[in-house]
């Protein structure tokens, strides 16, 4: 491990925290379904720069990059298929925020 | 590289997340999200992942902003009142973050963590293509998988229904 490589892991990992306090404090704190999706993104983005950085230590960013190609297909799919459902439960309820989807309340 | 160059990207990708966050306007937040995205494709070029780079750049910043706005504009706008209800509410709501953070920030740079890890050392090609087709073509097949899956999820939510 390069000491250029050592020392670009610990500020990675800095602000990947930072980024992941944000998109936890998105999603707790909001109502709004396509805010929650944002969230997630951000989180996403948060491990796509952790796996990155480890890869650029560890000096395998071959296998990392096969990694993330593959987070990025998986985060891809999952917020056309979560936007389907956002935009199917506006279509039968006319809103978006979370506190008004009382349907399957017993 | 210098190390300097980094820690501009990585601060603004954290003023672009930040941004994405508080923002009141939906479009706004979606495009700070593409701004952030835009960032980490940067910051991965720089740290040797070219192939990873130009993905995330086409697909997260392009494809997913894309995504994103077409839903926001399919949903209906708020009335003027829902609207005044919001900015108050929003600002409320998020105002703790940038605090948050800054503590955040004070706390990591304050604890002293050295990471000493030794890498074993592996076979693995230097090249992505020779990895992702001879050893992790597993992860090809599921990724056409999760593909095929997704498309008919979407096709499914969006299925016209024929009326009699």
């Amino acid at each position: 491990m390069s000491s250029m490589a050592s020392t670009l892991f610990l500020p990675a990992c800095f602000f990947v925290s930072l980024l992941f306090i944000a998109g936890f404090y998105y999603i707790l704190a909001t109502n709004n379904l396509i805010r929650v999706l944002i969230g997630v993104e951000l989180l996403m983005k948060a491990v796509t720069l952790l796996l990155v950085a480890a890869g650029y230590v560890s000096g395998q960013s071959a296998l990392m990059q096969s990694l993330v190609i593959t987070l990025i297909v998986i985060e891809v799919v999952v917020i056309a298929v979560a936007t389907g459902i956002v935009i199917g439960i506006h279509a039968h309820n006319k809103t978006l925020d979370a506190r008004k989807l009382r349907n399957l309340k017993g | 590289m210098s190390i300097h160059v980094f820690y501009i990207i990585m601060g603004l990708m954290t003023l672009s997340a930040l941004w994405a966050v508080m923002a009141r306007s939906l479009l706004r937040s979606a495009l700070a999200l593409a701004c952030a995205s835009a960032l980490l494709s940067i910051s991965m070029f720089v740290l040797g992942s070219p192939l990873a780079a130009v993905f995330e750049l086409s697909v997260c910043a392009g494809l997913i902003t894309v995504v994103f706005i077409s839903t926001i504009s399919l949903t209906q706008p708020m009335s003027w009142h829902e609207t005044m209800q919001h900015v108050h509410d929003h600002l409320k709501k998020y105002w703790y973050l940038p605090v948050i953070l800054l503590i955040g920030a004070i706390v990591l740079t304050t604890v002293k963590v050295t990471f000493n890890i030794k890498v074993p050392e592996t076979n693995v090609p230097a090249d992505v293509r020779d990895v992702l087709w001879h050893i992790r073509h597993l992860d090809v097949v599921g990724q056409v998988l999760i593909l095929l899956v997704g498309s008919f999820g979407v096709s499914l939510f969006f299925k016209e229904k024929h009326k009699k």
